[in-house]
C-alpha cells in the first residue's frame, strides 16, 4: 500500500509537533497553513527584516518558542510544508485550498486539525471606534511590527492574555494607563486547586501582576465595563467603568485592547462534519473527540487550542499524542508508553485550564445588560436593540433563526467575534439557557475567498 | 380528540404560508403545520429572484398575480421582505448567436402577456451596466422583475397570517395522512394528529412523501443549487442578471442587495439530504461558479466571497411543478415541487390554491401542473 495521506492544518505549536511524530513514523505529511510563517499564535515568527533576540520577543516562553522553531526548520525538508495557503473547505475526503492564485483538492487519508484560537470578545458600547482592539490584535502589533496601538492604553476584560499582553506593552515602554479585569478576585482563590496543576505557569502569571503593579499601572478587579468613549471621526477618547457596587470611573485613553480569553477556532471541524457539544465551563461548543483526539468522524483528528483551549504547552503534547493516535489507526507501529504519558500530560494541563476558567469567568451577564444602542455586530453594524426588537417581533431564539432575521454573525467575521455574545444576549432575553439557543453553523469559506480564485489545479 | 380545521396545510414554505394567508381571507379556518421552522427549507435559501422572465409563456398570468403581491407585500404583511422592483436582465453569450432568436420570439409573446422586454445589444447593454464581460453578446431586459429576501419572506407571509387566526405548529413532522370518512387526518411523528376536511400539501422536495400515500407518486428529484455572498460593497447595480444558456455550468446568476452584499448563485447543482433536511454545497460547484461568474462580470472578481450555502429543492422531470386537486382524492390539493423557480410565484401560487380551496376555481391556467401527468399508464 502507498504511504498513508496526512494533512495537517495549522504551523503551531500542534501541528508542528504533530508534523514531527508523522516524519519520525517515514511518513511525509502535508503542512498547510495560511500564514507567512510557522510557529503559530503565540510563537509567531517575527517578519524577515527584524532580529529582535528570542527573550525580547518571547519572555518566559523564549527556550520553547525557539525549541519549536529549530524543530520545525529541521522538518522543512521532510515536509510538504505550504505556507500562505488557506483551507477554505472540507468535503468528500478532501481539503480545500487556495493561495493567491490557485485553488487546490488534497485527498487525505487522515486529517489533523490544528487551527489554534482567537480573541472571545464581550461587546461594550462603544467597541466599533477606531483604537478598540483585541487583545491577540493587540500582541500582534507589537510581536510582528514592534508598534503600540496607542500612546495611552488600556487593557480590559479577563484571562491571562490580559496581563501578559499589558505586561509586554509595559516592557515595549508603552504607556499602559490601567489593567481592567471583569474577574472578581476571589475566583482566583477559588480555582487555586486546580491552577496549582502547573505551578510553574501559574507562578509567572503571578509574576506579571506583580511586575505590572512594579511599573505602576493600575490593576483593577470586579470590573464593569460601561462605555468606550469616543466618535466616529476621531475614535475612541476614554472608558466608563465600574468597579463592583462603587461610583462610576471615566479614563482617558487612545486606544483599549480587549478579550475575554480565547475560543477555539472549530469551523473546519464544523465543515468535515464533526459532532460538537456544548461545554458548560467555558460555555463554548467544542468539537466532540476521544482522550486522543480522535473526532466522531472516522479519519479527522483535533489538537491543540483549536479543538479545546488549554494552552501551548498542552498543545504541543496533545499534537504528538493525536498524530500517534493517527499513525497508529493508520496500522503503523506507536509507542503506546508514550501516548499514555503524553495523556498524563493533556490531563494535567486540562485541570489547569479548567482553573482559567474559574478564576477568569466569561461574564455572560454582561451581554444580556447591553444597552439597546451598543452594536453588537460590528460587521453588520447590528445593535443589541436591533436584535431584542427582531426577537420581540419574530419570536426567534435560536441563532441561526435570529441570524437570519437579524444578521447579527452574518459578515465577514462569520460570527467569530459576536456570535458567542449574541447567544449569551438571546438566552437572557428569552430566559433560556444558552445551550438551548444553539450555534451558528459553519459555512465556507472559512475565511473570505477571492472571486478571482484560479481554477483548481489537478 | 384530534385538533380540527376547515383546512390542514403540511409545510411551511412559501407556498404553504402564502396559502394560510389567503385561506383566512377566504374565512376558512387553517392549520399550517410545519417540521421544522417556518421557511427554513428552500423558501429561506434561495436565491432570491423575483423574476418573470424566463418562465413559461403558460406560468406568466401565475406570475403576474404573484407580481401584484409582491408590491403590495409591505402593507400585506406589515413587514418588509426587502423586495425591490429594479430590473431583471438575461444575456446570452456570443458563442451563441441562435439564443437572439429565441429572447425576441420569447419577448413578442411575453408582451401579449403583459410583461414588457427590452431587446439590448452587448454593447448598448455595457454603456449602461459596465459590469458585463466582452462575451455577453446581447441581453433582455424587464424593468418590472427585481428581488426580495428570502429569509424574510414566508416567516413574515406565516406572521400575517397568523394575526389574522391561523394556527401554526412548528416542530411538527407530519408522517402520516389518511382520509377517513369526510375527513383526512394527518399523524405527526410525536402522534399528534390533526382533522379536517381538505388537505393541502405543500411540502416541498418532501411532497412525494405525502402523494405517494394518496396513490400518486411523483418522480421528484431533490437537489441543492449553489449561492455565494460576496462582502458589501457600494450599492450600485440594480438589477438582478442571469445567463440564457443550455450548458448548466454557465447558469450563473447575481444580485446587489441594498446592504451592500452580492449574492451570486448557479453553476451544476449539488446533492441534498433531505432526510437530514441539509443541503451542502460542493466545493467544486463554488469554484465553477466564480469561474463563470467572472466571465459574466469580470469587475466582480475583485470581491471575496464570505460565505456559501445551498437549500433543499424538489425538481420534477419537466421543470413544472405540481399544482391543483388531486387526481385520486376529493378535497386533497397539492402544490409542490417548484423546481427551482418558486420562490417569485409563490405568493401567486398561495393566492390561487386559496382560490381553488375556498371557491372550486381559478381564472389562472394551472393545467400544466395536473398531478396526473404522472400517472401511470
Ligand atoms: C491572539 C492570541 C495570542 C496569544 N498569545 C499567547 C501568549 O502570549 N502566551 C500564551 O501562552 N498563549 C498565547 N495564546 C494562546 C496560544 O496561542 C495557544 O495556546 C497556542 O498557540 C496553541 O497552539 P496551536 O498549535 O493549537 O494553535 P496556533 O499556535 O494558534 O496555530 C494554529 C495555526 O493554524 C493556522 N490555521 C488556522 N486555521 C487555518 C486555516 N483555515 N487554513 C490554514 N491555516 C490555518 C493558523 O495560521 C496558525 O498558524 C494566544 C492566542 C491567541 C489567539
Ligand atoms: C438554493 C436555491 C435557490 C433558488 N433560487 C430561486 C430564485 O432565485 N427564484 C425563484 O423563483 N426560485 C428559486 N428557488 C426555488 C424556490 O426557492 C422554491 O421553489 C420555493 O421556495 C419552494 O417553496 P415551497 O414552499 O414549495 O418549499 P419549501 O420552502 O422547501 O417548503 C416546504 C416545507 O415543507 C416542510 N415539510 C416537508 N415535509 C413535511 C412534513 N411531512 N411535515 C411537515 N412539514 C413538512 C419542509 O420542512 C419545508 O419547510 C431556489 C431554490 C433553492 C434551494
Amino acid at each position: 500500500m502507498a504511504d498513508p495521506r496526512i494533512i495537517i492544518v495549522g504551523a503551531g505549536p500542534a501541528g508542528t509537533r504533530a508534523a514531527e511524530a508523522c516524519v519520525q513514523a517515514g511518513i511525509r505529511p502535508i503542512v498547510l497553513d495560511e500564514g507567512r510563517r510557522d510557529g503559530g499564535q503565540i510563537y509567531r515568527r517575527q517578519p524577515d527584516n527584524f532580529t529582535r533576540p528570542y527573550a525580547k520577543l518571547y519572555g518566559t516562553e523564549a527556550p520553547r518558542a525557539q525549541a519549536l522553531h529549530e524543530t520545525f526548520d529541521g522538518l522543512k525538508d521532510r515536509i510538504d510544508y505550504r505556507a500562505e495557503t488557506l483551507v477554505w473547505n472540507i468535503a468528500d475526503g478532501h481539503v480545500r485550498t487556495a493561495t493567491r492564485t490557485m485553488e487546490s483538492a488534497l485527498p487525505f487519508d487522515a486529517l489533523l486539525l490544528c487551527t489554534g484560537a482567537t480573541d472571545r470578545l464581550m461587546p461594550v458600547k462603544g467597541w466599533q471606534f477606531a483604537g478598540a482592539y483585541s487583545l491577540g490584535g493587540a500582541q500582534v502589533a507589537l510581536k510582528s511590527q514592534a508598534v503600540s496601538i496607542g500612546h495611552k492604553v488600556v487593557f480590559m476584560g479577563s484571562g491571562p492574555l490580559l496581563y501578559l499582553v499589558a505586561s509586554q506593552y509595559v516592557q515595549a515602554g508603552a504607556d499602559v494607563v490601567a489593567v481592567l479585569d471583569t474577574a472578581p478576585y476571589s475566583a482566583r482563590i477559588k480555582a487555586l486547586p486546580d491552577l496549582l496543576a502547573v505551578p510553574s505557569v501559574l507562578w509567572n502569571g503571578v509574576a506579571l501582576t506583580l511586575a505590572l503593579k512594579r511599573a505602576g499601572v493600575m490593576v483593577r478587579n470586579s470590573v464593569k465595563p460601561l462605555e468606550i468613549l469616543g466618535n466616529v471621526e476621531d475614535g475612541l477618547s476614554g472608558i466608563r467603568f465600574r468597579v463592583g457596587a462603587g461610583a462610576e470611573q471615566t479614563i482617558a485613553c487612545d486606544a483599549v485592547a480587549m478579550g475575554h480569553h480565547l475560543r477555539p477556532e472549530t469551523q473546519l471541524a464544523d465543515l468535515a462534519r464533526c459532532a460538537f457539544a456544548f461545554d458548560p465551563v467555558t460555555r463554548q461548543w467544542l468539537p466532540e473527540r476521544d482522550g486522543d483526539g480522535r473526532s466522531s468522524v472516522a479519519g479527522v483528528y483535533l489538537a491543540g487550542d483549536g479543538a479545546k483551549i488549554l494552552g501551548a504547552r498542552s498543545a504541543e503534547a496533545s499534537g504528538r499524542l493525536t498524530a500517534l493516535a493517527a499513525l497508529g489507526d493508520l496500522g503503523l507501529p506507536v509507542d503506546k508508553g508514550e501516548m499514555a504519558s503524553l495523556r498524563g500530560d493533556v490531563g494535567t494541563y486540562a485541570k489547569f485550564a479548567r482553573g482559567l476558567a474559574t478564576a477568569f469567568p466569561w461574564p455572560a451577564e454582561q451581554a444580556g445588560a447591553l444597552p439597546d444602542e451598543a452594536i453588537l455586530c460590528r460587521c453588520e453594524g447590528v445593535t443589541a436593540g436591533d436584535l431584542r426588537a427582531v426577537m420581540r417581533e419574530t419570536g426567534a431564539k435560536e441563532a441561526n433563526r435570529a441570524k437570519a432575521f437579524s444578521r447579527v454573525g452574518m459578515g465577514r467575521c462569520q460570527g467569530r467575534y459576536c456570535g458567542l455574545a449574541a447567544a449569551e444576549l438571546i438566552a437572557a432575553q428569552a430566559d433560556i439557557p444558552v445551550e438551548q439557543v444553539g450555534r451558528l453553523r459553519g459555512q465556507a469559506p472559512v475565511k473570505p475567498l477571492n472571486i478571482s480564485i484560479g481554477d483548481t489545479d489537478a | 380528540m384530534s385538533a380540527a380545521s376547515d383546512v390542514i396545510i403540511v409545510g411551511g414554505g412559501l407556498m404553504g404560508s402564502s396559502a394560510a394567508l389567503f385561506l383566512r381571507g377566504h374565512g376558512l379556518s387553517v392549520t399550517l403545520l410545519e417540521t421544522d421552522l417556518i421557511g427554513r427549507q428552500a423558501s429561506g435559501t434561495n436565491f432570491g429572484n423575483v423574476r418573470r422572465q424566463g418562465r413559461p409563456i403558460h406560468q406568466l398570468p401565475l406570475a403576474n398575480r404573484a407580481i401584484d403581491i409582491w408590491r403590495r407585500s409591505r402593507e400585506l404583511l406589515g413587514a418588509d421582505v426587502e423586495y425591490l422592483q429594479s430590473g431583471h436582465i438575461r444575456v446570452c453569450y456570443r458563442e451563441r448567436p441562435e439564443l437572439v432568436g429565441s429572447m425576441e420570439e420569447y419577448a413578442d409573446k411575453a408582451r401579449a402577456e403583459g410583461l414588457d422586454l427590452e431587446l439590448l445589444s452587448g454593447n448598448a447593454l455595457r454603456d449602461k451596466f459596465p459590469f458585463f464581460g466582452a462575451d455577453v453578446l446581447a441581453g433582455s431586459y424587464s424593468a418590472t422583475d427585481g428581488h426580495a429576501n428570502p429569509r424574510l419572506a414566508a416567516p413574515a407571509f406565516a406572521r400575517a397570517a397568523e394575526r389574522l387566526g391561523a394556527v401554526i405548529h412548528e416542530h411538527t413532522k407530519i408522517v402520516d395522512a389518511q382520509k377517513i370518512g369526510e375527513d383526512f387526518v394527518v399523524s405527526a411523528a410525536d402522534g399528534r394528529t390533526f382533522r379536517a376536511p381538505i388537505l393541502l400539501v405543500t411540502a416541498g422536495a418532501w411532497g412525494n412523501a405525502l402523494s405517494s400515500q394518496f396513490g400518486e407518486p411523483v418522480p421528484i428529484v431533490p437537489r441543492g443549487p449553489n449561492m455565494s455572498v460576496t462582502e458589501p460593497v457600494p450599492y450600485a447595480i440594480l438589477p438582478a442578471v442571469g445567463v440564457m444558456t443550455p450548458v448548466e455550468e454557465e447558469t450563473v446568476y447575481f444580485r446587489q442587495v441594498a446592504r451592500g452584499n452580492i449574492v451570486l448563485g448557479g453553476s451544476t447543482r449539488g446533492p441534498s439530504f433531505p432526510d437530514q433536511y441539509r443541503a451542502y454545497v460542493e466545493p467544486q460547484n463554488t469554484v465553477s461558479q466564480l469561474k463563470h461568474i467572472r466571465r459574466l462580470a469580470p469587475a466582480l472578481g475583485k470581491l471575496n466571497i464570505i460565505r456559501v450555502w445551498s437549500g433543499i429543492e424538489g425538481y420534477l422531470p419537466d421543470s413544472q411543478p405540481v399544482m391543483g386537486p388531486s387526481a385520486t382524492t376529493s378535497g386533497l390539493y397539492y402544490a409542490f415541487g417548484f423546481s427551482g423557480s418558486g420562490f417569485q410565484i409563490g405568493p401567486g401560487v398561495g393566492e390561487t390554491m386559496a382560490e381553488i380551496i375556498a371557491q372550486g376555481a381559478t381564472d389562472i391556467p394551472i393545467a400544466p401542473y395536473t398531478i396526473g401527468r404522472f400517472a401511470k399508464g
